[in-house]
């Protein structure tokens, strides 16, 4: 999933003190499993916002509404005919959702309610950490199921560095040195004999350096 | 190995004679006299001299320029070069530049993490590692290409190191990323500090039984310590290093003033342990921002003159 996390809500009211009418607009999908942009969140949020301004004594509505999905045209439909009563949207969605909803309703400043992070995974309640970069190649055929890209501070594809001690990466300690992480796994599939040879250098085009992206699918298209 | 480059080291090395190799760090800032100073106290002690690349991810003059002031003194370097900072484009265009220069030596590194350094919020590169940096060099070298494929106007020539640390983990696939350097085309190896004798043995049985020391020359790595402290320090605090605990005991069991001398000896006492190694063709003194020292130990090893 895309991992997102909470953006601290002085900085929301910074940025929607001066609007009277504002949408908390929740995501069903990822950011509710991470527990950043959900309907509860938006709840939590708009409880919140609802007290500071009650507080200023400056009269502003405050509304939620959480869709199935905001990265489809289809979900962010279904809010056109109440968009005209707000003059501002708080987005829970992560940064893609933010940008559907700027482009689709193009007059109406639409603001980011949390940081998107990453991809990855819920290690435990609470507890989420990065598995995947989107570089649009995978390698993880060849690395045993590890992604080096993502899982090493230096994106080593022939590792592990000098720095690795104890399993754990020089950064930081509490941090698996994604390379034995590799190690081990390709020890346990025994197939070692893939970590002796050299992995080339990769081709970045496919990752953010190629520019923004686009997938075609001719064969899903209508 | 190479037989093209214009590499002093590379001719001690291929002659059988054993190498000295130090260190020089340029300065934080853009004053050549500090580099000439440098080099002033390792002229006629060593064969090169390893200019680090802005190490531990701090700001520095830069590998290339501190090279160059080195060479106009006659001293041989070895340009280090790491992949944090800089995407191959950059890594290749200034390799050739570096050799334009005169200079015959490489070090191919990866890099300490800009966590590390005065500047954390920095962005890595990355694009290539260490390992397709040395096939880089290599390739430059042995088939007159860049990485394109495209057939250079005049070749750069290096002499290719790389760097091994037989004390991080997981210890027993460390000589397979030996193996896989050499197989990428490195010709010498400069190894993270000895401390650990029992273990840097072990390695170096592991390497020759691969056969691995017949394909490259392996220059240990020594730094002498100046204080039970930095003992410590470089045990705890210095990622991949190895300072077992009776060495550290023999540091503080001399008083303060005597500390030095006694890191002196036990440097030197590595460095003759070193010499009996099979295997071993050099050694490489990093005495971090203590060149002054490097004439004082290579002259009590018995390693001077330098051929």
């Amino acid at each position: 999933m895309i991992v997102a996390d909470k953006k601290p809500i002085e900085e929301i009211i910074e940025e929607i003190k001066n609007h009277e009418k504002i949408l908390i607009l929740g995501c069903n999908e990822c950011v509710t499993v991470c527990e950043a942009g959900g309907k509860k969140e938006v709840g939590v949020m708009a409880s919140a916002l609802r007290m500071y301004f009650l507080n200023q004594g400056q009269e502003v509505k405050i509304d939620e509404k959480t869709l199935e999905r905001q990265c489809d045209h289809e979900y962010l439909e279904e809010i056109r005919d109440v968009m005209d009563q707000y003059d501002a949207v708080v987005s829970l969605a992560c940064g893609v959702g933010v940008q559907f909803m700027a482009e689709k309703y193009h007059t109406t400043p639409i603001y980011p309610g949390v940081n998107t992070c990453f991809l990855g995974v819920t290690e435990e309640r609470g507890v989420w950490t990065e598995r995947c970069q989107a570089c649009g190649e995978c390698i993880l055929a060849r690395t045993g199921g590890i992604c080096p890209v993502s899982r090493c501070a230096k994106r080593l594809l022939n590792g592990p560095c000098g720095g690795a001690t104890k399993g754990k990466c020089e950064i930081n300690k509490e941090l698996d040195c994604a390379w034995q992480l590799i190690i081990d796994r390709l020890k346990a599939l025994g197939k070692m004999d893939d970590y002796e040879k050299i992995t080339p250098i990769k081709d970045w085009s496919t990752e953010r350096a190629g520019g923004p992206r686009k997938v075609v699918r001719e064969d899903v298209q209508q | 190995m190479n037989m093209n480059a214009q590499s002093r080291l590379q001719e001690i090395l291929s002659k059988g004679e054993f190498a000295v190799t130090a260190e020089c760090g340029p300065p934080r800032g853009a004053t050549p006299e500090v580099v000439r100073k440098k080099g002033e106290l390792l002229k006629g002690y060593v064969d090169a001299v390893n200019v680090t690349d802005n190490q531990t991810a701090i700001v520095r003059m830069s590998s290339i320029a501190a090279c160059s002031h080195l060479l106009q003194m006659g001293l041989e370097p070895v340009m280090q070069m790491v992949t944090r900072d800089r995407n191959r484009i950059a890594l290749q265009s200034d390799i050739m530049g570096a050799y334009s220069l005169g200079i015959s030596n490489i070090l191919c590194l990866s890099g300490d993490h800009q966590s590390f350094g005065s500047q954390p919020d920095a962005l890595n590169v990355f694009d290539i590692d260490s390992m397709n940096l040395i096939r880089t060099v290599q390739t430059m070298r042995e088939q007159g290409k860049d990485m394109s494929g495209f057939e250079l106007n005049g070749p750069p020539r290096m002499f290719i190191g790389a760097a091994a640390n037989p004390f991080a983990d997981p210890f027993e696939y460390r000589v397979i990323r030996l193996a896989k350097k050499i197989d990428a085309g490195a010709d010498f190896i400069q190894t993270q500090c000895i401390y650990n004798m029992d273990r840097f043995k072990e390695w170096m049985k592991m390497a020759r039984d691969e056969g691995l020391t017949e394909k490259v020359h392996i220059l240990g790595g020594v730094t002498p310590l100046k204080s039970a402290g930095m003992a410590k320090f470089m045990n705890n605090k210095v990622a991949g290093m190895d300072v077992p605990e009776p060495l550290i005991k023999r540091m503080a069991g001399v008083p303060k003033e005597k500390a030095v001398e006694e890191g002196i000896k036990i440097c030197l006492e590595t460095i003759a342990e070193l010499r009996d190694i099979e295997g071993v063709h050099g050694v490489h003194i990093m005495a971090i921002e203590w060149e002054e020292i490097v004439g004082e130990i290579v002259e009590s090893a018995g390693l001077v003159p330098r051929p």
